[in-house]
């Protein structure tokens, strides 16, 4: 399996490559082209911003967190990136039957290529984030340095599911269906559209505490919005986890990669 | 779930009725600088075989042990994005069979100049025609300079002049020394270019050996199928003859039936009855012929179709001067070819009892379908006795 991992580190120029070909293939023929890798995260938070303004206003906590567009992108833009990464990681490996079935091609550059592609339109995306940092005149942020970190440590966890998520839709198509869903319910019990506090008093809480996204959220937060220092116990305690997970998952992966070809 | 990750493999749990053994038993092996050439029917394994050379498909017992490179042609431009430009899928596919970036812009110009792509190579590759997305895959993949390489089917699908220019490349590739394994159904590039031949079927090794020798009796054993096939045909059709006289609906068969034609069969000189005859064999087309009452005025004759529908030969009795003056009872009439020269291809006969003015009595269209094999490469669909003859000067071996 190491050996395989490190393959996968060989690898590296044909992911390249084949990001490149995705983020190029995907708004070639479009009028506004890349300008979609701005507009898609702005027009998302225009939608939820006009809506919790204006249909459900705030209350209780909510009303702490002043701007709330700015607040609420800290934690959008880094779930668009994960939610789009697992719901395309359970159709990447059928798009791309023929490379598997007719190229000895390595399978896991797949899901690699569907993390780091979405990892672009998030980079893409953060100008707008800085932005709006300026525009909100937020006082200077000491922690920023922390953000690549926090990047990373999302990255690998990503990368963890998108592997099992892979591997295993071949098998099982089923797992895009219920994944949408699940996916939505995963978005509303993470706290990007509400701070975390007002689920201080409830019963439920540790849920969220179980919830690695919560987490990869609230450090985000921490460090863009508030200008604190997010907790690193749990900040470490995530980058072990996510670790791990990718090695389990990796190792899961390994061990279906030789039926993709006839089952895919 | 449980199962399927702990377990070795997944679903070896499945039922022998719902697998298919694709192949069993297949060993032989290649030596460098050899040309090996793959035939069989279809569904035989040959795709399957080259996928597990290839490596994508695992067997499930067995293993493969190869030196060097491989690069397969299996499907061409199978990475292609159809978004993205010709030069652009040029390099994300280099990259794919195993080329460095820098590696493929050396070869570029190569890869474009052999594909005959310059003027659109800047177009996204959805605008390409077949031809020309088989011509830049074909182009990719042969610059990968393997050393070995997998061919399946590839040039059954460009025009004349690319697969030219793939042989010429191939030819290039065995000058070389480098080992390739063709999969096809064009059983002459097999008998002439490679060194040896492998003839599967259902999975297993039938053949292995010199090319001529294993072509020759694959395409023996092809020749017996289609004769049983034609034979099942034929007796198809006896039955409907056997049913008595046509409503005039059915348009293989009309006439007044004064003389009936009850069975017609094709025979060979030993009077066995054939339907796949080599160019040049003789036949015979023999009628049992019936008139319940004297008839004074007839005339026999007979047709020969292509399967286009192209008649080739077509005769008669009157044609040929013979006079009727009597016929009742039974009887049978020969109709002797001592060579047929007809070449490669499935024709069809007409046979027909009528009278001197052409008043058909019994006519019967497409009675039988017979199967010509020619395995000199002539074209066309007539073979004249002939010979050549040259002038002083020009020598031959």
């Amino acid at each position: 399996m190491f050996e395989n991992l490190k393959n996968a580190y060989n690898y590296r120029a044909l992911i390249q490559s084949l990001v490149v070909r995705e983020l190029k293939a995907r708004y070639r023929g479009s009028v506004l082209g890349f300008f979609w890798s701005f507009l898609n995260p702005l027009l998302l938070l225009l939608v939820y911003t006009v809506v919790f303004t204006f249909f459900l206003p705030q209350r209780g906590a909510m009303d702490e967190i002043q701007p709330y567009a700015l607040f609420l992108f800290t934690g959008l833009l880094p779930w668009t990136w994960f939610s789009t990464s697992l719901l395309e990681s359970a159709s990447v490996m059928s798009v791309n039957a023929n490379l598997i079935q007719k190229i000895l091609f390595p399978a896991e550059v797949l899901p690699f290529v569907n993390v780091f592609t979405n990892l672009c339109h998030f980079v893409l995306g953060l100008p707008i984030l800085f932005a709006f940092l300026i525009i909100f005149s937020k006082p200077f942020l000491p922690y920023l340095f922390l953000f690549p970190l926090i990047m990373l440590i999302q990255m690998i966890f990503t990368l963890a599911l998108t592997l099992l998520i892979s591997s295993l839709s071949v098998h099982f198509r089923d797992i895009r269906d219920i994944l949408a869903n699940l996916l939505t319910l995963w978005f509303f019990t993470t706290p990007i559209i509400y701070p975390i506090q007002i689920m201080d008093n409830s019963k439920l809480r540790f849920l969220f505490d179980l919830n690695p996204m919560t987490h990869i959220v609230l450090a985000y937060q921490d460090v863009l919005y508030h200008g604190r220092l997010p907790s690193m116990l749990k900040l470490s305690c995530m980058a072990l986890f996510s670790i791990i997970a990718f090695l389990i998952c990796y190792a899961i992966f390994d061990r279906l990669r030789d039926t993709f070809a006839e089952e895919v | 779930m449980k199962s399927l990750i702990l377990g070795g493999t997944p679903f070896s749990g499945l039922k022998s009725s719902e697998t298919f053994k694709a192949m069993d038993d297949v060993t032989f092996e290649v030596e460098q600088g050899e040309m090996i050439g793959i035939i069989g029917s279809n569904g035989a394994g040959k795709s399957t075989l080259l996928k597990i050379l290839v490596g994508t498909t695992k067997p499930t017992s067995g293993t493969i042990t190869s030196a060097g490179k491989i690069s397969a042609l299996i499907e061409l431009g199978a990475g292609f994005h159809p978004e993205i430009t010709g030069r652009e899928n040029i390099f994300v596919n280099g990259i794919m069979l195993g080329l460095s970036k820098k590696e493929i812009s050396e070869k570029y110009d190569e890869i474009v100049r052999f594909a005959e792509l310059e003027d659109f190579i800047e177009s996204p590759v959805k605008t390409y025609s077949s031809g020309m997305y088989m011509r830049l895959g074909f182009s990719v993949a042969i610059n990968v300079n393997p050393d070995i390489l997998l061919i399946d089917e590839v040039l059954a699908v460009g025009d004349e002049a690319f697969v030219h220019k793939c042989i010429d490349k191939i030819n290039n590739f065995k000058r070389r020394k480098k080992t390739i394994v063709i999969v096809t159904h064009s059983l002459d590039v097999v008998a002439t270019m490679c060194d040896r031949a492998i003839w599967l079927e259902k999975g297993k090794v039938e053949k292995i050996g010199e090319p001529k020798m294993v072509v020759g009796a694959y395409r023996l054993d092809v020749g017996r199928r289609e004769e049983g096939e034609l034979a099942e045909r034929h007796a198809g059709r006896k039955l409907e003859i056997d049913a008595g006289p046509g409503d005039g609906k059915d348009r293989r068969r009309w006439g007044t039936r004064e003389i009936e034609i009850e069975e017609v069969s094709l025979r060979d000189q030993t009077g066995e009855e054939r339907f796949v005859y080599e160019s040049g064999e003789p036949l015979n087309i023999v009628m049992k012929i019936k008139a319940k009452e004297k008839v004074e005025d007839f005339a026999f004759g007979i047709g020969i179709f292509s399967s286009e529908g192209v008649c080739c030969y077509g005769t008669n009795t009157q044609l040929e001067n013979y006079q009727a003056r009597m016929f009742s009872g039974t009887g049978s009439v020969t109709f002797r070819i001592d060579s047929l020269n007809l070449l490669d291809g499935t024709y069809s006969l007409d046979v027909a009892a009528h009278k001197k003015d052409g008043y058909p009595y019994d006519y019967h269209r497409s009675i039988c379908t017979f199967r010509m094999t020619s395995d000199c490469g002539d074209t066309g669909i007539f073979r004249p006795a002939h010979v050549w003859d040259f002038s002083r000067g020009i020598e031959w071996e």
